[in-house]
């Protein structure tokens, strides 16, 4: 993903990898995660995306540059986090857990909703206040500007006759 | 922890890098809100580790909100990305550094 120059093909990386997740989550048992990582990420988010990357056709220029001016920090950046977290996973490794692990069939969807609707309601209305929330200011985002382009226009029409 | 969900673990860090690193280093504004989406999979898969380690049953609640949050995300950041295109024709970051806010 990080080194290919087309956005399509990037694109299509990622719906690898969200794929491949989407199979490590149904072989770890929580099947109802996987079929929302397949669902949303692949079917909603991806699909929007690539429509979005077919629409704008924008060309870059053959002598872009691919990388900004932050490649070498970044990657130092990157080395260090990589190196940090992986030595922390290694070193919990001979640490149990105190709770009991989960077998395959204990948490499915009926846990998860029962769960959702008793403990987590508020959290469950704040998402669809969120979800509301985001579609409005995408369309308020969308309206605003057609405003300005029409105002625009009239402007340059009232200008030009 | 067992081998297993350790190796999940790296795995999720490596997605996190990674995904850090190409919002680093990239310059095309789609590339960058991919890899944003790539580390939201990492942390997503991070907490599954941990919901199918421990038996509780919170993490999936926040794995489902993480879904949302990037839900919404995307749904905010496209319209912004098209209209940046329709003002200059162009997805480079670097373009739009004289914006101000």
């Amino acid at each position: 993903m990080l080194v290919l120059r087309e956005p399509m093909r990037v694109a299509l990386a990622l719906i690898t990898t969200m794929m491949s997740l989407g199979a490590i989550y149904g072989f770890m048992g929580v099947h109802f995660i996987a079929a929302f990582q397949v669902l949303i990420y692949v079917g909603a988010v991806m699909v929007f995306m690539v429509f979005v990357i077919m629409l704008l056709e924008v060309r870059e220029a053959p002598g872009n540059k691919r990388y900004s001016n932050l490649l070498v920090p970044g990657g130092v950046i990157f080395a260090m986090m990589l190196g940090v977290f992986g030595i922390s996973v290694w070193r919990a490794m001979g640490h149990t857990s105190s709770g009991a692990p989960v077998t395959n069939d204990a948490f499915g969807l009926t846990e998860f909703s029962t769960l959702f609707l008793r403990d987590y309601w508020l959290q469950f209305e704040l998402t669809t206040v969120l979800l509301i929330a985001a579609i409005v200011a995408a369309l308020a985002v969308i309206k605003v500007h057609q405003r300005v382009a029409n105002e625009a226009v009239r402007s340059n029409r009232s200008t030009n006759g | 922890m067992d081998k297993q969900h350790q190796l999940l673990l790296w795995l999720s860090i490596a997605l996190f890098s990674l995904g850090l690193l190409g919002v680093v280093i990239r310059r095309n504004a789609l590339v960058m809100l991919m890899c944003m989406e790539l580390m939201l999979n990492g942390v997503n898969l991070s907490l599954v580790t941990f919901m199918n380690q421990n038996g509780q049953a919170a993490g999936g609640v926040l794995v489902f909100l993480v879904f949302v949050v990037a839900t919404a995300e995307i749904a905010i950041a496209i319209p912004i990305v098209l209209l940046l295109v329709k003002q200059k024709r162009s997805l480079d970051v670097d373009a739009y550094s004289d914006l101000k806010g």
